[in-house]
């Protein structure tokens, strides 16, 4: 009853979609208005119609509905509630919902906003949203129903959605449950994140292709977009960050980012979209980059699309997989015909997108954002080239080859630290044009204070030439960026007589763009401090020892002291294992590495206990124990030097994205509003 | 006319500086690219096709990638050198051949049950990972030794069966 509700409201979406992009493409040919008014009604209507669908699969989610293939793939009787909502997303068929939902929540906010002297573009942002959205639903009702249902045939269990001829329900007692893996507080939030970001991006795509039909092609649809462009990019970051939060909570291999396709594919269109965000403040000021800003924008819109295949799909296996799931021809369909219309579009427009402005000088701070984006971009060819390399390989030589994380670090390493140290030169660098004298005056107490760095080294035992080069080179990028701050506080000091924090508030303040901004690349020196502790500072050992005894790691020193063992109510046996941590012979800490075995998926999961500091971290994994604990047991230590700065970083990055995209009349409206319920209070 | 041709001539020398700059760019890209992928590309091969290639001499000292089914019985841990053995038994390499006996899960049913298969020992130093398994699908990243027993730096683990092709059966 509930699926035919789901089912039939989610058809009902597709058929009222497909209206909307026929109203519009019939209004604006006819200039009836009151047809591109209707497509926007229909646009209106789908977040509300497609949170029917979400809801019928959340209640058969929480109600053990397992004749419901879905139901049953991805929960089970002794999963706690929160994770049975959480299931929604937890399939590929539910995702795939999800993603739709979310994109109507935007296609539904867009048509609520004062179109006013935009109104051109409304009936092609409608057809652009649309379009993706029957797209996906299209897959959804036809190829991955969520609200398929098992029935028991004469000769056998089938999976469909009607009932076959002469078959009846078939109701499996319990569901599989969902990955154990999946069970992590990180995972309710990371992937609704990723999700966000990636949807949020189809919104400037939607303008940039407006902008390009209609030939309204100025700077108009970047404004406009300008805040939505920010706030995709901070879903999308923060659902990247909280995915290597979770790789470093719960899959107990000491590491937080693996390289593997379906990280980079989410990476792939962060790489693009942030080359974006770089560019298009030099179409703001200097009206130039026109056609590269199209070009990035349509990129990420059809990685957007990529991603959410590829995070779901893993055809990444093989070409012959890719061939053979159902979507993936789709897909590539769907990616082949929008990338191409919207670059025939953009060849069409080449000759109105010619900038006035060129480029004049190699040192001057467009040159450098050209820079920037070509090293974004290059390393956006290189995560591409790894995907895609294997399968190339495999149609032309028939023979199976991989690429594995030496390749990506050894290729993207360089063009990662070119990209630090533009962040280091880039904000004192003139526009237009500049010299090394006028940048030498700019850079000379920044670049001294940076050399603190080599005696604090030096005291800190690093010699090696590769940690002496980025150690510095972080602490030049800091040393420029905290002077950016400085300089712009003391000139307001100068200027205005405020203190030093009325200063550095009102000078954030007023320029929030630019120094939200800043922050982020503060938020970068942090989380390359993380980067480089790790990868190439970290250590580890392992060893058996019987209880009481020790295992150390550089001044650590682990102790095993107990190990329990017990079930819990939703489903898992916990061993646990009690080990007290001491540095140098002093008691720190008590940590507890854990194994959970779930007993419905049969599959045990393994939990560092850490003892973390600003330092680094102490990870400790429980490798293995005997019955009776007379041999002990086994256990795995890292030192992760540094790596809390990783996670700081990304606090502080994020907090920049804020900073430059919170809406800037807030105060003003709250003002607004609340005088009229004074009044009336009186 | 004269002072047109110089506003050009200055404007194609000024572009002539980008387009360089742009080809040395890259130019170091496509250089990190090639070097990195020369350096770090792995044969991905089948049970068979190692043994194959190991027997002509082919794979001496090179990092090869190899896919296969972990009989469950095999698996050994020894606590004291910390080194875990198991073997794997051959696993069709093709999706089509994957297919034909099942599915994924019916193929590592069948190659775990298959006496006349090829299999391979592998030992790994570290700890045990989760889904090592009987039935389970291994994948293993390391070198050939000289007594034929496959030393792995990685084991990296899927059990398709579980979670993505679901038959009612194993549930009900």
């Amino acid at each position: 009853m509930v699926a035919n509700i789901g089912f039939g409201t989610l058809l009902i979406t597709l058929i009222v979609a497909l209206y909307g992009i026929a109203a519009a493409v019939y209004g604006q040919r006819s200039q009836h208005e009151q047809w591109i008014n209707s497509a926007r009604q229909a646009m209106a209507l789908m977040f509300p119609l497609l949170t029917v669908p979400v809801l019928s699969l959340l209640y058969l989610l929480v109600t053990h509905q397992y004749q419901v293939a879905y139901v049953s793939e991805v929960t089970s009787r002794s999963m706690p509630f929160y994770l049975k909502l959480t299931a929604l997303w937890g399939g590929q068929s539910g995702s795939l919902l999800f993603w739709s939902w979310l994109l109507a929540a935007f296609a539904t906010a867009i048509t609520l906003r004062d179109w006013g002297r935009d109104r051109e573009f409304l009936p092609w942002v409608i057809i652009v949203i649309l379009v993706t959205l029957v797209f996906f639903l299209f897959v959804n009702v036809f190829f991955e129903n969520p609200f398929s249902r098992y029935w028991q045939t004469s000769t056998g269990i089938v999976q469909a959605f009607a009932r076959p001829e002469g078959a009846v329900p078939f109701v499996p007692r319990d569901g599989q449950g969902l990955n154990p893996l999946l069970r992590h507080p990180g995972m309710i939030i990371h992937p609704p994140m990723l999700y966000l970001g990636f949807v949020s991006f189809i919104i400037p795509y939607a303008f940039a292709i407006a902008a390009l039909v209609t030939g309204r092609t100025d700077d108009r649809w970047i404004r406009l977009t300008r805040r939505w462009t920010l706030w995709a990019w901070l879903f999308l970051s923060l659902g990247l960050i909280l995915g290597a939060r979770w790789a470093y909570d719960v899959l107990g291999w000491g590491g937080y980012w693996g390289w593997d396709p379906v990280e980079i594919s989410a990476f792939m269109p962060w790489l693009t979209g942030t080359a974006f965000l770089h560019s298009v403040m030099i179409q703001e000021k200097k009206d130039m980059f026109k056609r590269w800003n199209l070009v990035l924008i349509i990129l990420t819109f059809d990685l957007v699309v990529f991603g959410t295949f590829l995070t779901r799909s893993g055809v990444l296996s093989s070409v012959h997989a890719f061939a053979q799931s159902a979507i993936g021809p789709l897909f590539f369909v769907f990616i082949a015909l929008t990338l191409s219309v919207s670059l025939g579009l953009l060849l069409s427009r080449w000759k109105d997108l010619e900038s006035k402005n060129e480029l004049h000088s190699l040192f001057s701070r467009e040159a450098l954002f050209l820079l920037n984006n070509l090293l974004f971009l290059g390393i956006f060819v290189t995560t591409l080239w790894g995907i895609l390399f294997p399968l190339i390989s495999e149609i032309v030589t028939g023979q199976k080859v991989t690429v594995g994380p030496p390749f990506y670090e050894r290729a993207t390493g360089p063009l990662f630290a070119g990209l630090l140290l533009l962040m280091g030169i880039a904000p004192l660098i003139a526009w237009t044009y500049s010299s090394l004298k006028k940048w030498g005056r700019a850079v000379w107490k920044p670049l001294v204070f940076s050399m603190l760095t080599f005696p604090a080294l030096y005291i800190a035992g690093i010699t090696r030439w590769q940690g002496v080069l980025s150690f510095w080179l972080v602490g030049f990028v800091f040393a420029v960026t905290v002077y950016e701050f400085w300089r712009g506080a003391a000139a307001r000091i100068k200027a205005h007589g405020e203190n030093v924090f009325t200063a550095f508030y009102s000078l954030v303040k007023n320029n929030r763009r630019r120094y939200g901004g800043y922050i982020v690349h503060i938020g970068v020196i942090f989380m390359a401090l993380g980067v480089i502790g790790i990868e190439m500072y970290q250590v580890e050992t392992q060893g058996t020892i019987p209880e009481g005894g020790s295992l150390s790691l550089k001044e650590y020193s682990i102790t095993y002291k107990d190990l329990v063992s017990f079930d819990t109510h939703d489903g898992r046996n916990v061993t646990r294992a009690i080990v007290g941590v001491t540095r140098s012979g002093e008691e720190l800490a008590e940590i507890y590495p854990r194994r959970d075995y779930f007993y419905d998926a049969n599959q045990p999961m393994t939990i560092p206990g850490v003892k973390s500091t600003l330092a680094g971290d102490l990870y400790v994994i429980l490798v293995d124990w005997r019955e009776i604990s007379e041999e002990g047991a086994t256990f795995k230590i890292y030192y992760n030097p540094l790596v809390n700065w990783l996670w700081i970083g990304g606090w502080v990055f994020i907090a920049g994205i804020l900073v430059a995209a919170w809406p800037e009349n807030e105060l003003d409206r709250v003002q607004k509003v609340s005088s009229p319920l004074k009044k009336r209070n009186r | 006319m004269g002072e047109e041709m110089d506003v050009k001539e200055i404007k194609n020398r000024g572009r002539i500086k980008f387009i360089i700059g742009g080809i040395l760019i890259v130019t170091a890209v496509i250089y990190l690219i090639a070097s990195s992928a020369k350096a770090n590309t792995q044969y991905y091969l089948t049970v068979e096709e190692t043994k194959m290639k190991y027997e002509q001499g082919e794979l001496s000292d090179r990092n090869v990638r190899v896919s296969g089914a972990v009989i469950g019985e095999s698996i050994a841990y020894d606590m004291e050198n910390l080194t875990l053995t198991f073997t794997i038994a051959h696993l069709p390499g093709e999706n089509a051949a994957l297919n034909a006996e099942g599915g994924v899960a019916a193929a590592l049913h069948q190659a775990v049950n298959d006496p006349d298969r090829e299999t391979l020992d592998v030992m790994y130093e570290g700890p045990k990972p989760d889904l090592l398994v009987h039935e389970a699908q291994a994948i293993i990243t390391g070198k050939m030794t000289l007594d034929g027993v496959f030393y792995a730096d990685e084991v990296l683990l899927k059990c398709p069966s579980k979670y993505e092709e679901v038959s009612p059966e194993q549930s009900g």
